[in-house]
């Protein structure tokens, strides 16, 4: 569009046309206030707060319903402005309570900081304020009524960006109030956006309401610990009498990759985190004996000693490693290095929720895309999966793609998802013909049953630039045949959708029996052993399904589970493991755990650092927000107990003032001094250099150097953006076919796994929505 | 059209199924079907709601904001007779709420109170555009002008009358 140009209190400046008012000033450095306008959203007009003189209009006019004018002339602070907007804020105040010593929103309250700042301390107004009491709607939300100033936020984001439309306004004038879907109670998602974008306090959360002040807590951005979207997420934290324990969680910090937007798990399912019943206390079980609390040392000691009599006596194929989706990627990468290179064993596997490895072989030279990408593709196909329960994060950002830009959703799936509502076509398919349905997009004939089938596909192939995501319906050859027809578009890129928050991680990083980290296959290891100074098996290793049947029957000798549960997750009888020598890590007692050897508590996604991947390549960094005494980081236990089997730590984690030049830069050939770089770019940066073997950054170096798509600029990830892989970049050999072994976890909005069932939220939402069986299957 | 089962009469339902394809955008037939849907059942009962809003294709709580906007839609069953009294300038003026408060005793109920008989409900309204003829009230749809405590009561007796006829007006 044209530019036009202004004059804003005195301040000259250029701005396309059709911009409203209030965004201009604000991206010239103009803070204009508003309570009911909120970017992204509908107008509303409703606050007047946003007033502002424009000269040659008769009255005030709201600079949030208007758009900028060639030569306008505006003045948005003035006593007639002021007067103007201190007169609303009596109005607002009419009926609150004022009652911001114990509100929620006391201290970040817009209707607050509006009235210090126009001084509307008095009341014309001398009746009686009328009081109602507070209602819960549902285990997340809150109302409490006369503190509502009905800007109207609320209604438009459930409405227009969850399209969820649960919340409405009944009655009118005064008397208007905020109303929830199911008279006294709400049926929603439970997102939790109405309380976030609450200008005050009227909507307040189960989880937090009354429990501190903003200004108690300290605020740390972080990736949230569930899905595979990696929302950005702000946890509040506060001292507490064993560490630091998460109080909030919101989306203060609108850059991530969801923007506005956080579901349920990332905004409240932190509970998990302050369970009184994490495991605290390492603890052993000898000689079939009870578990017993014992001190890290003895339990590492014990778990060492044995692993490495196995190891010598029977070689490293007699023992298991089973690692986490949720990981960093330091540990995952820690994790195979040392089950490779210390255990010398290649049965190293996690829980697969996508088949990544057949995805990254089609995809070299093709592009992949960020989850920005999807907020700002012109089209997009989207193939199987329901993003609305797994992928609320990528949902979010579909839906409001569509609403704000225009752009055009086709569906194919063999439910009927929520998403079909913002298609432009949506296409249902048996569940059996995903595959059929690649090679009709490609010109075969359609498949069976599938209704208008013909346009679809005309629609879809006439896009010139499209994003095609597809779910875990997709694996191994149908990956491959449907980034070929892909890449007869125009114009292409690519998502594959994995469950957790770190699975893409675990995967590139090479948990996996038959390939190291960049899916790089065992047998062409030599780069690896070159870089690891180590000679590393050849073979491939045994899957998880093989490991846990070699348990079964009596022939692995140790598996080393770190944060999974397979016992639950693969519905295995826990007590076959009995003759496996079985450690596990993890915060839980979990099915898994109680028929451990050795469990040693661990430390999760929030009280640790390091970066993590989402399912679309997306690399973040994450910080260390919560703290809790007696758990220890699955890097930092993985390290110590290589030290008690007796491995060089220097060689597993190069670390030190100086990185580990001194000590074996020569034995690294031509990467001589290579190890140093983070040592040199710390101190280049002004940072602290790593002193810590403990310290994954120290790792991180080695990463990058082996796994070419995640060389990506490290300053950028460091303070906290997203950065996307750079994976088209790589070429991966085609993997020998191979059992992709995918299971789909199937979560829903309110499950995460074995982490969901202890998040108390998550629980009272599913108990308030039907009364779940208690039966632990 | 609609081969759901309906709460309406047939005619009704028949005027519903064409209703919702006489506007651009199907939520405008939304306030005439709430008033017919009204008229016929005497008022919007929860049943009415839902199938409004499945009629309509939108939620419940979106019907229900709509009726809470506009105070002749309601929601809970009135006298067969509903007698709206204005007590708005002019007819205050000229002794509206004088009407209201015989109105008030003689049926022995309050504004927005319904009789035990079921027979009449009683309402304080603002301006009913029959202000030229001050004071006025509205039963049902037949407007009562030029009001005095008298004439009320003869207007409350006529209408006593027609019922005990079984005549709905
Ligand atoms: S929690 Fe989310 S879905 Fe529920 S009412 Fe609020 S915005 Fe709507
Ligand atoms: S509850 Fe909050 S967001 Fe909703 S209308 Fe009231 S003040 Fe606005
Ligand atoms: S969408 Fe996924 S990553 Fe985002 S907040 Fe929800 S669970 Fe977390
Ligand atoms: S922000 Fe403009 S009227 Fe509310
Ligand atoms: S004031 Fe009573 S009808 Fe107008």
């Amino acid at each position: 569009m044209a530019d036009v140009t202004l004059t804003v209190d005195g301040k000259k400046f250029t701005t396309p046309a059709g911009t409203l008012l209030i965004e201009a000033c604000r991206a010239h450095g103009i803070e204009v206030p508003a309570f009911c306008y909120y970017p992204g959203l509908s107008l509303q007009a409703a606050c007047r707060m946003c007033v502002v003189r424009i000269e040659k209009m008769p009255k005030l006019q709201t600079a949030c319903t208007t758009t900028v004018a060639e030569g306008m002339i505006v003045t948005t602070e003035s006593p007639e402005i002021a007067q103007a907007r201190k007169a609303t804020i009596e109005m607002l105040l009419g009926n609150h309570p004022l009652d911001c010593p114990v509100c929620d929103a006391g201290g970040e309250c817009e209707l607050q900081d509006m009235t210090f700042k126009y001084g509307a301390h008095e009341s014309k107004f001398v009746e009686i304020k009328q009081h109602r009491d507070e209602q819960q709607w549902s285990p997340v939300v809150f109302f409490d009524r006369p503190r509502c100033i009905l800007c109207y936020r609320c209604v438009r984001v459930c409405g227009e960006g969850m399209d969820v439309w649960a919340l409405g306004v009944q009655n009118r004038g005064v008397g208007s109030v905020i109303a929830p879907n199911r008279q006294d109670h709400l049926d929603c998602e439970e997102c939790g956006m109405c309380i976030d974008i609450c200008p005050v306090g009227a909507l307040t959360s189960g989880a937090y309401r009354y429990k501190t002040r903003p200004w108690e807590m300290s605020h740390v951005g972080t990736i949230c610990a569930h899905c595979g979207d990696g929302c950005k997420t702000t946890l509040g934290v506060r001292r507490s009498s064993d560490g630091m324990e998460i109080v909030r969680g919101d989306n203060r910090d609108k850059s991530g990759i969801n923007g506005d937007f956080l579901c349920i798990k990332g905004r409240y399912a932190f509970d998990f985190a302050n369970r009184e019943d994490r495991l605290t206390q390492p603890l052993i079980r000898q000689a079939g004996a009870d578990l017993r609390s014992v001190s890290w040392d003895e339990a590492i000691e014990f778990a060492g000693l044995k692993l490495r009599e196995i190891r010598d006596s029977k070689g490293g194929s007699a023992i298991g490693v089973i690692g986490s989706n949720r990981t960093t990627n330091e540990e995952a990468y820690l994790l195979q290095k040392f089950a490779r290179t210390v255990l010398a064993t290649n049965n190293i596997d996690h829980h697969r929720t996508a088949d990544y490895p057949a995805y990254a072989s089609a995809l070299s030279g093709k592009s992949e895309a960020s989850l920005r990408d999807v907020g700002s593709a012109r089209a997009i196909l989207l193939l199987g999966n329901d993003p609305t329960e797994q992928h609320p994060g990528l949902a979010w950002q579909i839906r409001t793609n569509v609403r704000l830009n225009g752009a055009r959703l086709y569906v194919a799936n063999h439910r009927l998802i929520r998403l079909r509502r913002q298609a432009t076509a949506f296409l249902q398919i048996r569940e059996s013909n995903y595959a059929a349905l690649i090679s009709f997009l490609g010109g075969a004939s359609p498949p069976a049953g599938a209704q208008n089938a013909a346009a679809f596909r005309n629609a879809v192939r006439k896009e010139e630039s499209l994003l095609i995501v597809f779910g875990s319906e997709f694996c191994g050859r149908d990956i491959e045949a449907l980034l070929k027809f892909g890449s007869t578009l125009p114009s292409v890129k690519f998502a594959c959708l994995g469950d957790y928050a770190n699975s893409r991680g675990a995967a590139d990083m090479g948990l996996y029996p038959d390939l190291l980290p960049g899916y790089v296959p065992v047998s062409a290891a030599a780069h690896f052993t070159e870089e690891y100074s180590a000679g590393l098996p050849t073979q491939p290793g045994l899957d998880i399904m093989q490991m846990l049947d070699a348990a079964e029957r009596g022939e692995l000798d140790a598996l080393y589970v770190v944060g999974a549960n397979p016992v639950a997750r693969y519905r295995r009888n826990g007590t076959a493991l009995r003759d496996t020598f079985l450690i596990v890590q993890d915060m839980f007692m979990t099915e898994t755990a109680q028929v451990a050897d050795v469990i040693l508590p661990a430390a999760n996604l929030y009280e640790k650092a390091g970066t993590v991947t989402n399912t679309f390549g997306d690399l973040q960094l994450v910080k260390k927000a919560a703290d809790r005494a007696g758990v220890r980081t699955d890097f930092e236990l993985i390290v110590r107990l290589a030290a008690a089997i007796g491995a060089d730590v220097k060689k597993l984690v190069p670390f030190g003032p100086r990185g580990v030049h001194a000590d074996f830069g020569q034995a690294r050939g031509a990467q001589s001094g290579e190890a140093d770089r983070h040592g040199v770019w710390l101190s280049a940066h002004h940072l602290e250099p790593r002193l810590s073997p403990f310290d994954p950054f120290a790792i991180f170096d080695e990463i990058q150097r082996l796994v070419p798509a995640y060389d990506v600029p490290r300053l950028d990830l460091l303070t906290g953006n997203d950065q996307h892989l750079r994976s088209e970049l790589v070429q991966i050999e085609k993997p020998v076919s191979r059992p992709d072994l995918v299971l789909p976890s199937n979560d829903t909005l309110f499950t995460s796994g074995s982490l969901g069932l202890y998040s108390k939220t998550l629980h009272s939402v599913l108990e308030a929505r039907q009364p779940v069986e208690t039966a632990a299957d | 059209m609609n081969t759901q089962p309906t709460l309406f009469s047939p005619a009704l339902a028949a005027r519903f199924d064409k209703l919702v394809t006489l506007y651009p955008i199907k939520r405008s037939a939304l306030v005439p079907m709430l008033l017919y849907a009204q008229d016929e059942v005497g008022y919007l009962s929860d049943a009415v709601i839902a199938e409004v809003a499945e009629r309509i294709g939108v939620s419940e709580l979106e019907v229900r904001n709509v009726i809470s906007y506009y105070s002749l839609l309601r929601t809970r069953p009135l006298g067969k007779y509903h007698v709206q009294v204005c007590t708005n300038i002019s007819c205050m003026l000229r002794g509206g709420n004088e009407i209201l408060e015989h109105c008030k005793k003689k049926l022995g109920i309050p504004s927005k109170g319904v009789t035990a008989d079921g027979l009449f409900s009683l309402e304080e309204v603002e301006c009913i555009g029959a202000c030229c003829w001050a004071p006025a009230a509205q039963v049902n749809y037949d407007f009562h002008e030029n009001l005095t405590p008298d004439s009320v009561d003869e207007v409350l007796a006529d209408y006593r009358a027609k019922a005990g006829n079984g005549e709905k007006k």
